[in-house]
């Protein structure tokens, strides 16, 4: 496809440190190439600006592929920008037109503090997985592969869950900055496998409470997460998690805090 | 010469090799373990996994990352599956297969012994992932299923869909997280390696600058695991991300590891062309893609007509033609290089002319839209997001790209450097795959060496030796420190007139130019002499804006690409030396009349290993040799 030239201007969020005081900058994107994504757009601008002896504009990135989940900030207040089940470094300037004005901005959460520019530290969502998103199977204690049949419907619905990259465009878009759709994916796509089932309980009860201890807001069912996850993680999770938290709670045997048993 | 260059393959008989050497090595006692630390460097598949097993023999690890989530390394980007000889198709496959197919993929320049532990252990690394909760493919009946990749005649390879590196490295980061959890390891994530601390030879100790605050700071252990991924990125564009870099394994190759075969490298044959300057990377379609795609090119020079427009009597299905047994499966190195030819004599498509055809047109007639849509449905999503194109409608125009690299540190078999204390696993190590890898092997490869090979070898290490406790504060962490901190304020000091990019993508250039795809010596000595000015460019005229005490990615970017710049002078100087063709390495020089590589077994069989020996003087090749006591050395031939 033969591409064409647009010009654009960038309102950028420019924020030296997580402790100092940001402001909005402006900038002018010329020549853009639709062909371009949304990311070598920005290499451009910053190019320019190291020229004059600029600080770039920083924001995370690496696979450029829309897996690695490092990349994403608000466009327009969309978070990834404006194309459906697309992560910001998959997007393409061939989304917008010439003479556009684009505001960028980086995740706000209380959860996600900004650590300069677009970049913000992430490291919540870790922590609620390392408080239960994993099953407890040592190295070389296991069984052959297939020796537990799963159903072909099953598998798919667990690797549909799994597809999360951790990106947290879920908690951006949520005015209360929950992280529901996020722990909700792992708790299910686990909880779906027979493997899973025997630490559901324990999972869903210290994995809620951690997303609770980081800060988090609560759910109120909007729905605008899983609108904005470039993966298209279904709502359908967050109401499984809802019902694993409920049955764990009722059935709850152990503290839901605490160490864990390494 | 290090006295630590010795292969130390053990004795015995091939298939019980490693089983008898688990059992001649040393075990540390359990309660133990604890007062032992062990530091990690990167969490890929490599290092998440030996992170995650050696906190669970209870060392205290240390598990450092450049990213900010250990999730994100680069592993998570390998789409097309893993390789295990698990024969769950009853097609024919045993490990023996696996091995042969490995060994022979690699055009013979592996070492036999590793490469048949690695098929060995492939078996054991899907029961791994299946316990751990990786949703691997299933069929019906719900038995795992598989599909198959270039370079073998069998269905052995195990996926998530097309995103089977993200699928494992969740795994393995998941199991990892459970160990942090556990108190076992200890996470630094935002961190990069920028030197390698030795006490009385040994590997003691990393220096990582904070990439948040721009601290420079000392971690001590036991001993070192590197396991910080492959060095495409040399080439600017690649498959690889932005952040991977061989910085960590060049600054332990000054310290004294040898570095083996850095020209093996992979071009792998499908991914999206270039588009335009301004292009950061380039996009990868998995191999697995070649199962239901034709690859073609017009029989006619510079044909323009659209592809549809295109009789079929008037189309060349190229490796078909010239490859009837694997046909489209021809292995990668084998694929581009015919890619290749036909762009050079003109019969490239697109509007550059330099693309060839990946076609499903025939496979959608025979299995339905929705058969190819549940295949490879988000490949042809990210095909159009970026192309702007629906392969369902018009062939995907694809082109080879920079994608692995076989080279990396020189390690024995017990993946130990020529540095004691430093061992290297994953892409970082010189590796399993000789001069080629087959396709869904390096998964394979980092999951071996993380789950099932270093935590034996590493507790192995400990026992043997007497590793005093060491503090931060000894000579040895200040004067690296140190060095450190003299090279980035050497760097920010420059204040030139150019970018960081600016370098790269000529010296990316110049590599893909003199010392891809194929090469000759005119072309590498003419490097050999370009590189160098470049260097001395870099150094007199690059422009870090900002503080180095702050969140700056342009200075990370120049640490990396000073890095590269040393490392393709040494990768020109391998090709050079390496008077043969095999594999991906390919000298114009030496091809057999239908264009095929042309080994020399008589004076090549071997692995070349460098030896830093200071700025300024060359650095030293010595060379292990191959025996070949199991398979023939032969011919390779797909055809
Ligand atoms: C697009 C793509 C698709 C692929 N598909 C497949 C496939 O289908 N099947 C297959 O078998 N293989 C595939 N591969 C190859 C395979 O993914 C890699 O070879 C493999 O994942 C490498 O794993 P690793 O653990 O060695 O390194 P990586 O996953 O690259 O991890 C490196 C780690 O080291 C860290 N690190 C690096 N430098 C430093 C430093 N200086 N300081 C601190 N930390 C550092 C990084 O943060 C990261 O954590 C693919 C590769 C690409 C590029
Ligand atoms: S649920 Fe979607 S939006 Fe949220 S972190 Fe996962 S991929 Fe991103
Ligand atoms: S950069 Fe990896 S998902 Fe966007």
């Amino acid at each position: 496809m033969a591409d064409k030239k647009i010009n654009l201007t960038l309102k950028v969020w420019r924020q030296r440190g997580p402790k100092e005081k940001g402001e909005f900058k402006t900038y002018e994107a010329k020549n853009v190439s639709t062909d371009e994504s949304f990311l070598e757009m920005l290499d451009q601008v910053n190019e320019n600006l190291v020229k004059k002896g600029e600080d770039p504009i920083v924001f995370d990135h690496d696979c450029r592929e829309g897996i690695c989940g490092s990349c994403g900030f608000m466009i327009n207040g969309d978070a990834h920008g404006p194309q459906k089940s697309t992560t910001v470094c998959q997007l393409h300037m061939r989304a917008f037109k010439d003479g556009e004005v684009l505001t960028l901005e980086p995740w706000r959460a209380t959860a996600f503090p900004i650590q300069k520019d677009l970049m913000v530290d992430r490291s919540a969502l870790d922590r609620i997985v390392q408080s239960g998103g994993f099953i407890t199977a040592n190295t070389g204690s296991a069984q052959d592969a297939n020796s537990i049949l799963i159903p072909k419907t099953k598998a798919d619905e667990a690797f549909e869950s799994a597809t999360c990259i951790g990106c947290g465009a879920c908690v951006a878009s949520c005015k209360n900055a929950a992280a529901h759709l996020f722990t909700s994916a792992k708790i299910s796509h686990l909880a779906l496998l027979p493997q899973g089932e025997v630490e559901a309980e324990r999972r869903a009860l210290r994995m809620v409470a951690q997303m609770d201890a980081e800060g988090f807001g609560a759910c109120t069912s909007t729905g605008a997460c899983s609108a904005s996850c470039p993966k298209d993680i279904s709502l359908t999770n967050i109401a499984r998690m809802n019902r694993e938290y409920l049955k764990a709670s009722i059935n709850r045997k152990e503290e839901s805090g605490g160490g864990g048993d390494g | 010469m290090a006295s630590n260059f010795d292969s130390r393959i053990p004795g015995g008989p091939l298939d019980s090799k490693w089983t008898q050497h688990k059992f001649n090595m040393k075990l540390v006692n359990p309660a133990n373990k604890r007062k032992h630390s062990v530091i990690v460097v990167g969490t890929g598949l490599a290092g998440a996994s030996a992170a995650a097993s050696m906190g669970e023999l209870g060392y205290q690890v240390k598990a450092f990352c450049v990213h900010e989530s250990p999730r994100r390394a680069h592993s998570v980007a390998a789409q097309g599956g893993i390789n295990a000889a698990k024969n769950y198709q009853n097609d024919g496959d045993s490990i023996f297969r696996l091995f042969y197919d490995t060994v022979k993929g690699g055009d013979f320049r592996a070492r036999e012994a590793n490469v048949y532990r690695l098929a060995q252990l492939s078996v054991d690394i899907i029961d791994q992932a299946v316990a751990q909760g990786v949703p691997l493919a299933r069929e019906y009946g719900g038995l795992l299923a598989n599909r198959s990749f270039g370079g073998a005649q069998v269905s052995r390879t195990f996926y998530a869909r097309g995103q089977t590196g993200q699928q494992l490295l969740l795994g393995a980061y998941s199991g990892m997280m459970r160990q942090v959890d556990g108190g076992n390891v200890q996470l630094y994530s935002r961190r990069e390696m920028l030197d390698l601390v030795m006490i009385d030879g040994k590997a003691r100790g990393i220096i990582v600058r904070n990439l948040l605050t721009g601290e420079i700071e000392s971690h001590e252990a036991d001993c070192v695991v590197m396991c910080t991924g492959g060095y495409s990125n040399v080439f600017f564009l690649s498959t690889n991300a932005m952040a991977c870099a061989v910085t960590a394994a060049w600054r332990a190759h000054k310290r004294g590891a040898y570095f083996a075969n850095p020209c093996f490298t992979q071009i792998h044959p499908t991914c999206i062309p270039v588009h335009g300057d301004l292009q950061s990377k380039l996009t990868l379609m998995s191999e697995s893609l070649r199962n239901d795609g034709r690859v073609w090119v017009p029989k006619n020079k510079g044909d323009k007509r659209a592809a549809k427009d295109i009789p079929e009597a008037e189309r060349d299905y190229y490796l078909e033609r010239i490859y009837p047994s694997f046909g489209n499966l021809a292995p990668r190195d084998i694929a581009s290089r015919q890619a290749k030819f036909r762009c050079d004599e003109g019969r490239g498509v697109g509007e550059t002319g330099q693309a060839v055809y990946l076609d499903f047109s025939d496979a959608i007639k025979r299995l339905g839209r929705d058969k190819i849509a549940e295949r490879y449905g988000n490949l042809f999503q990210m095909y159009e997001k970026i192309t702007g194109e629906n392969p369902y409608e018009t062939p995907m125009k694809i082109y080879p790209a920079p994608h692995y690299t076989m080279g990396g540190l020189w390690v024995d078999y017990n993946l130990m450097s020529t540095i004691p204390g430093l061992f290297v696993a994953g892409e970082a190590n010189f590796s399993d795959h000789g001069a080629n890898r087959l396709g869904a092997s390096a998964l394979m490869q980092g999951l071996a060496d993380g789950y099932f090979v270093v935590p034996y070898t590493v507790s192995d290490y400990i026992a043997n030796n007497k590793v005093e406790k060491v503090s931060t504060s000894h000579e040895a962490f200040k004067a690296a420190a140190e060095g450190v901190r003299a090279e980035i304020s050497k760097l920010m000091s420059v204040k030139g007139t150019r970018t960081v990019d600016s370098f790269h993508k000529e010296l990316g250039r110049l590599m893909w130019e003199h010392c891809g795809m194929s090469r000759n010596e005119k072309g590498l000595k003419e490097a050999l002499v370009q590189i160098p000015k470049l260097r001395e460019a870099f150094w007199s005229d690059v422009r870090i804006p900002g503080d180095a005490n702050e969140i700056n990615t342009e200075l990370e970017k120049a640490c990396r690409v000073a890095d590269f710049i040393e490392l393709g002078e040494l990768m020109c100087r391998d090709a050079l030396e390496r008077k043969e063709s095999c594999g991906g390495h390919f000298r114009d020089e030496y091809q057999t009349p239908d264009n095929e590589a042309l080994r020399d077994d008589q004076n090549f069989c071997h692995v070349a290993a460098w030896e830093w020996k200071g700025a300024s003087q060359p650095p030293v090749r010595h060379q292990e040799e191959l025996k070949f006591e199991n398979i023939k050395l032969s011919a390779r031939s797909y055809k």
